[in-house]
This record gives C-alpha cells, sequence and structure tokens, in this order.
C-alpha cells in the first residue's frame, strides 16, 4: 500500500480573503481572530463536581486540546480563558475577582454548571449567586454538573466569540463600562 | 466510679442536671462556667481531659436562648458529659470562654461566634472563622431567613407563597 491512499489531512476552513497563486490576502483581523480562536488557553478556576467533569473533559477521552487548548495555564498571567467550575462562596469572591484581575487583556470567562451561572441550589447566605456578581461573563453552561461534552460545547462557543471580536473591542468605551461596573480597573 | 456525686459536689453550680440520649446532661450557671469545667478537667478519679466538641445553640421554645451545648470525654473511664450553658442576654449574648482551659476551644468558640454572634470573654482572637468578614448578620440564628436576601430575581408567586 503506497502512501498516498491514507486520507487527506483536514484542515480547517480559511477566512474570508482572496486565494492567489502563492499567496492569501484577508483581514488583520479575521487572521488574529482564527489565531486566537485556536490557541486559547484555559485557567481551570474549580472548586466542586464541575470541576471532575473538566478532569474528564481535558482528559484523552473527550480532549479539550483537539480544540486548541492543548495547554491548561494554571496561572492567570499567561491564560486566555478562566474556566469556573463550581460553587463560589460569597469569602471566595475577591479572590476570584483577584485572578480574573491578573489575566491579561484580551481575556474570556466561561461559567460552567449551574452554581458558577446562578448559584444553583445553594440559595443560601454564604454563596454567591451567580459569578456575574463579581466578573463579566461571556458564556454560561448550563447543567448539574454539565457532562464534557456541554462543556466542549461552550467552549466552542466561546471560541466563535473569540474570532468574531473585532480588535478594537478591548479599548471601547462600552467595554471599559463593563469592567467599570464591576468595579475592575 | 460514678458521676453523680462528682455533680452532687457541684450543684450549687449547675442549674438543672438530666439524662437524654444516652448521656448525662447538665445546664450551668454561666458565670461558674469556667470553675465547673475545671473541676470536672482536674478531678482525680474522672478528670474530663477532652473537649470533644463546643456549638453554639439557639431555642425558641419555652422562651427563646442563646447558648453553647460543650461534649467532654473522661478518656479514663470512657465516660461523656453533655454541658449546656446559656447566656441571659438574647441580643448580644455574653459567656465566659474555655480557651484558658482548652486550646481546641479556640476556632470552636469562633465557629460558634461567627453563627450566632455569642461574645466569649477571654477568647485571644474572636473573629470570622468560616463566613467572610463582611458579613452583618449571625446567620444561624433564627431571626435570618435561609435563603440569600440579596437575589431579586425570584417572584413569590412561582415558590407558592
Amino acid at each position: 500500500m503506497s502512501q498516498d491512499s491514507r486520507p487527506a489531512p483536514q484542515i480547517g476552513p480559511s477566512p474570508e480573503g482572496v486565494d492567489g497563486q502563492g499567496f492569501f490576502l484577508t483581514t488583520v483581523e479575521k487572521a488574529v481572530g482564527m489565531a486566537r480562536k485556536n490557541s486559547l488557553w484555559p485557567l481551570p478556576f474549580a472548586t466542586s463536581c464541575c470541576g471532575i467533569e473538566f478532569m474528564a473533559t481535558m482528559g484523552s477521552h473527550y480532549d479539550l486540546a483537539r480544540f486548541g487548548s492543548e495547554r491548561p495555564s494554571f496561572s492567570p498571567r499567561q491564560a486566555d480563558l478562566l474556566m469556573v467550575m463550581g460553587t463560589v462562596a460569597k469569602k471566595l469572591g475577591p479572590v476570584l475577582k483577584q485572578v480574573y484581575e491578573q489575566m491579561a487583556e484580551p481575556r474570556w470567562v466561561l461559567a460552567v454548571g449551574a452554581c458558577a451561572s446562578t448559584g444553583g441550589i445553594f440559595d443560601t447566605y454564604s454563596v454567591l449567586q451567580g459569578i456575574d456578581k463579581v466578573i463579566p461573563v461571556d458564556v454560561y453552561v448550563p447543567g448539574c454538573p454539565p457532562r464534557p461534552e456541554q462543556i466542549i460545547d461552550g467552549l466552542i462557543k466561546i471560541q466563535e466569540l473569540v474570532q468574531s471580536e473585532h480588535l478594537g473591542r478591548r479599548n471601547s468605551p462600552e467595554y471599559k463600562a463593563l469592567l467599570a461596573s464591576y468595579g475592575i480597573e | 466510679m460514678m458521676i453523680e456525686p462528682i455533680l452532687a459536689s457541684l450543684q450549687d453550680q449547675i442549674v438543672k442536671t438530666s439524662n437524654s440520649y444516652g448521656m448525662t446532661e447538665i445546664e450551668v450557671v454561666p458565670s461558674e462556667l469556667v470553675s465547673v469545667v475545671q473541676a470536672l478537667m482536674t478531678h482525680p478519679d474522672m478528670p474530663f481531659t477532652f473537649l470533644t466538641d463546643l456549638c453554639g445553640i439557639h431555642l425558641l421554645e419555652p422562651t427563646p436562648r442563646i447558648g453553647i451545648v460543650l461534649h467532654l470525654h473522661c478518656l479514663q473511664t470512657n465516660t461523656r458529659l453533655r454541658l449546656k450553658c446559656f447566656s441571659e442576654k438574647v441580643d448580644s449574648p455574653t459567656l465566659p470562654s474555655l480557651t484558658s482551659l482548652f486550646s481546641g476551644a479556640n476556632w470552636m468558640e469562633r465557629e460558634a461566634y461567627d453563627f450566632y454572634g455569642i461574645q466569649f470573654v477571654g477568647h485571644p482572637n474572636l473573629c470570622r472563622i468560616l463566613n467572610e468578614d463582611g458579613l452583618t448578620i449571625f446567620p444561624m440564628r433564627k431571626e435570618y431567613p435561609l435563603e440569600d436576601a440579596t437575589r431579586q430575581d425570584k417572584n413569590d408567586s412561582m415558590f407558592g407563597r
């Protein structure tokens, strides 16, 4: 059997542009969006059972690395995506906010599971009723806990946001107003 | 060795003695708490040297009372004793600290303060231990609702009330 009978490697779609002999023209925004989308470094902030589901998502069976998230970053300074998985107590709220503040722009937040999204079943004096009380959230994943497929679905939704984000967004007055509403510099 | 004679020698400092759930239970006059525990702890024949637990309690019946429940254990005779002590003031409950006798009472008393607002006189560092520092209530007191009071998205009619 010759090597040529192997299936051709699958390559993702290229962004809109002009394809020519030996060159390809597109906008910087589209090229940057594609690069960012396929190299997200997630920071897992796992506090409970949703974190266990994330461990399965990150493992070889579901393999989050297929989507470019090869390297989970355990330092916020080198992370693009904050994945908050599990119940966040009110006492932990300032810690979560500090982790978010230490991340460099551009940064995205994925709230995984009912607790991170709304407080879940823990409607009580000690539990934060959703992490969007302290930091802005881009995508919410429902479930208690969500299956790895749902977490991957959330990550793909984040990828869509990352790809389509225009380059000026992080300097826009709207974005600054959003951060100011959370008291973040 | 029986516990009754020991308790009889302390009867002036004990409000009442009873037996429930297979354990002897005494209620102590608040001002005499430290001396009673010290007498039990240093008794020559039956020293209750181990503080198993200390927790706060808020009773509404027959009259509203806030106090603490202690579980003491004599390791030599394997005897357990439940000891209750209620503050005379419900609005600002005050009780003597047992940290001078048991170092292990330190965090337990902080927990009782955290959840019931009991002021332990003589405690070296009486501050919140589990809840956030900024909390303004003592959440396990029965005057406070369990549900989070800051939520605005809950419609009472959806919960049948």
